[in-house]
């Protein structure tokens, strides 16, 4: 029980997935122009994180690992699938969020409307992805720990994504030179961020 | 678009060759489309991993643009996106297992940001951007030269990042030992993550200083 906490204490802030490994910055730095579509953008990671990554766990564990086919009889101990593992973590993906979108869309239509546009976008965020992958390289010991892993990265990208949209809101009253608008401002306010969030680093868990 | 169609273009003809070029400045992917950041950021502490990752990349866009602008016309545009994915991460597995063969060291050092390529913005934009409405061979200049900009700023950031880090040039010392016995210190802060960011905003800056009409308003 520890352990799993743990995974979600340190996901959220030693290995944020935005600040140490650069983790969807494409919709970060694209949807942070105000709090409100940030903190809804924020939601749909988070539940998307926590759902694919549990799945892809079980995927990776019963079906893509060397020897992880050994249920269907011994003949498949040495089958050996990782290789294809890009291919369907990415297929689960999309159909994970077109799968939430209906849902979402059935059960609450305002918040759907809210998400808009970001919920199919989701599927092209790399955060998402990344998930999977960390989830496949550092080999979690079981689902709940996958699943702790999952929503503790969709936690931390929502912080990191509220926060720069905060910043952004404010910094329109003041004075940036010309060719540091936009863009470039908001690069060097999330490296400040990120170098902030090292101080977590300090953190053994 | 028939007059064009009906006299055959040269093939580096003046508008092709900008195909090539505009990705270098005015429409760069990097620090001006704004994609394809998350795989630039992190793969530029060294830069050795950096030229692998814009070649991995460059190969992966090339040849999924030629794929997508040939399939242009049978692509349903409700599914459009799940065969995009589909055609990349066939390149990505390709690039990936090659990577694995030949390279293994930088392989293992790009970690997850090879099969990230998948999801790497750059890709999917120029795909939806130019490959689905162009036809093969504009839409492969179309990606080397997004990915030869895209490699540039990698190639930059891993330059002055290893430079100033680590004090070595393709892991080769170049700063002189003499440096280090008047007290020249390496910059830790240069290889940690954040500092990339910074890099990055700095080049922005510099850039739109003297391209002006990249400025934003507020």
């Amino acid at each position: 029980m520890q352990e799993i906490f743990n995974i979600f204490i340190k996901s959220i802030f030693i290995d944020n997935m935005v600040f140490a490994y650069f983790l969807g910055m494409c919709s970060y730095l694209a949807v942070s122009k105000t709090v409100n579509t940030s903190v809804g953008l924020g939601f749909a990671v988070v539940f998307v994180l926590g759902i694919t990554v549990p799945v892809d766990y079980l995927l990776n564990e019963y079906v893509l690992k060397e020897g992880a086919m050994v249920w269907l009889g011994p003949e498949f101990a040495d089958v050996d699938l990782s290789f294809l593992s890009f291919i369907l973590f990415i297929a689960i993906i999309a159909s994970m969020v077109q799968l939430v979108e209906m849902i979402v869309e059935k059960f609450s239509p305002a918040l759907y409307a809210s998400l808009g546009i970001f919920l199919p976008l989701i599927a092209v965020n790399c955060a998402i992805l990344g998930g999977s992958l960390f989830m496949q390289e550092r080999d979690y010991q079981s689902v709940a720990e996958a699943t702790s892993f999952g929503l503790g990265s969709g936690v931390g990208w929502f912080l990191a994504i509220v926060g720069i949209a905060a910043i952004r809101e404010k910094i329109r009253y003041s004075n940036v030179p010309p060719a540091l608008r936009g863009l470039g401002i908001t690069f060097i306010i999330t490296g400040l961020m990120g170098i902030a969030f090292m101080s977590f680093l300090g953190i053994k868990l | 678009m028939s007059k064009e169609q009906k006299e055959r273009e040269p093939l580096f003809s003046t508008k092709n060759i900008k195909l090539l070029t505009t990705p270098l400045n005015l429409s760069n992917p990097i620090t001006v489309q704004v994609l394809g950041i998350c795989s630039a950021l992190a793969v530029t502490a060294k830069l050795m991993p950096a030229i692998v990752m814009s070649i991995s990349v460059m190969v992966v866009m090339a040849a999924s643009n030629v794929v997508i602008s040939l399939l242009r016309n049978g692509i349903p545009p409700r599914i459009r996106i799940i065969v995009q994915l589909v055609v990349i991460a066939t390149m990505v597995i390709l690039v990936d297992q090659v990577l694995k063969a030949f390279v293994y060291d930088v392989s293992k050092q790009l970690s997850v940001f090879v099969g990230l390529i998948i999801t790497n913005c750059i890709i999917m934009g120029r795909l939806e951007a130019f490959a689905m409405g162009n036809k093969p061979w504009p839409a492969f200049l179309d990606g080397i030269g997004n990915a030869l900009g895209y490699g540039l700023i990698l190639v930059v950031i891993a330059f002055l990042r290893e430079l100033f880090g680590s004090g070595t040039i393709f892991d080769f010392r170049v700063i002189p030992q003499g440096f280090y016995d008047f007290g020249y210190v390496n910059n830790g802060l240069m290889i940690l993550p954040p500092m990339a960011l910074i890099t990055v905003g700095v080049i922005i800056w510099i850039q739109r200083y003297y391209t002006r009409e990249l400025i934003e308003e507020n």
